[in-house]
């Protein structure tokens, strides 16, 4: 049986996962997970999860690219470019005005 | 020598060299996770080894190394149930665990009420660690205990388990083997201390090896 193993670091911390362990059954995999990711004192606690008790969800379909709900947001490079160029636009046509290269 | 160095020699003695067979399943446990937690529990056993040692140095003006790789084979002291080679019979190994740290409870158990305050205080360190080594060697003993192989060992082995403790422990260790396994061999005559096995010369040798190729004095 493999048990996934999680570990909290210092009390308060979320437990993250560590990595996993094979082992018979729930008490080898306690004795197991123990030696591994807890005899350095690198750990306060330890969380086994049988493999099969974790359930995946790992597809996320976007046929319709709502940007707005991802969590980078949109994405603003291309209208920040195009903002520039304008900007260098107005800026370039100023100092012609100023020049008195336009009238 | 009094009588609290015999016994710290003893104890330390078989801490060592019980970790020292341990240790020769690293690398080829039947399973990689049982191969970390074996060499685990092999270190630690040397780690109790050392502060025994170094308890009974401090009375006898040495130092643990000295104590534990200076001496002749035949000074050491440890009972010969841990001074059998198993590799690669895991049967044996299990069986030997087993009834190493069964006897091993017993007799920190008992040591634990000493009323010399060090080595009381040193054995209720230890037996904290043992704990994690009895869940260990339970399991497997559930887990393989009625395996014809691992229940002739333990049969085979009674007697030198019961050498391990003193005679006034000796039954209620018989009795806590008795209350795991559910059965007991009919006549079991303990194995004293004090036997050294062929096998436990050779150890030595592997075991002293780096220590006797180094000039006295030499610092690491």
């Amino acid at each position: 049986m493999i048990f996934e193993v999680f570990r909290r670091e210092r009390q308060g911390q979320p437990f993250q996962h560590a990595g996993s362990v094979d082992a018979p059954d729930g008490r080898f995999a306690e004795i197991y997970a123990r030696e591994q990711y807890g005899r350095r004192q690198e750990s306060a606690a330890l969380w086994l999860v049988p493999r099969e008790a974790v359930r995946e969800v790992d597809e996320f379909p976007d046929e319709f690219d709502l940007k707005y709900r991802r969590v980078d947001g949109y994405s603003i490079k291309a209208r920040l470019k195009e903002a520039r160029a304008a900007a260098e636009d107005v800026a370039r046509s100023r100092d012609a005005f100023s020049a008195g290269e336009i009238r | 020598m009094t009588a609290r160095v015999d016994r710290l020699l003893e104890l330390a003695d078989d801490e060592l060299i019980v970790g020292w067979r341990n240790s020769e399943w690293t690398g080829i446990a039947p399973f990689l996770e049982e191969d970390v937690a074996f060499s685990s529990i092999a270190q630690n056993e040397i780690g109790h080894a050392r502060a025994l040692y170094e308890l009974a140095a401090s009375d006898l003006g040495t130092d643990a190394d000295a104590l534990a790789f200076d001496r002749r084979p035949d000074e050491y002291r440890c009972a010969p149930l841990v001074q059998l080679r198993f590799v690669p019979d895991w049967a044996s190994t299990v069986a030997r665990h087993f009834l190493y740290e069964t006897a091993d409870t017993v007799r920190i158990g008992a040591l634990k009420e000493s009323v010399d305050p060090a080595v009381a205080g040193i054995a209720a360190k230890i037996d904290r660690e043992e704990v994690y080594h009895r869940i260990h060697a339970e399991m497997w003993i559930d887990r393989l205990g009625e395996e014809p192989a691992v229940r002739s060992a333990l049969e085979g082995l009674w007697g030198q388990a019961l050498g391990v403790v003193d005679e006034e422990l000796r039954l209620e260790l018989a009795h806590r083997l008795k209350a795991k396994l559910g059965w007991a061999p009919a006549d079991a005559q303990p194995v004293e201390r004090g036997a050294h096995l062929p096998e436990l010369e050779a150890l030595w040798e592997e075991m002293t090896m780096v220590r006797r190729s180094a000039p006295a004095g030499a610092r690491w």
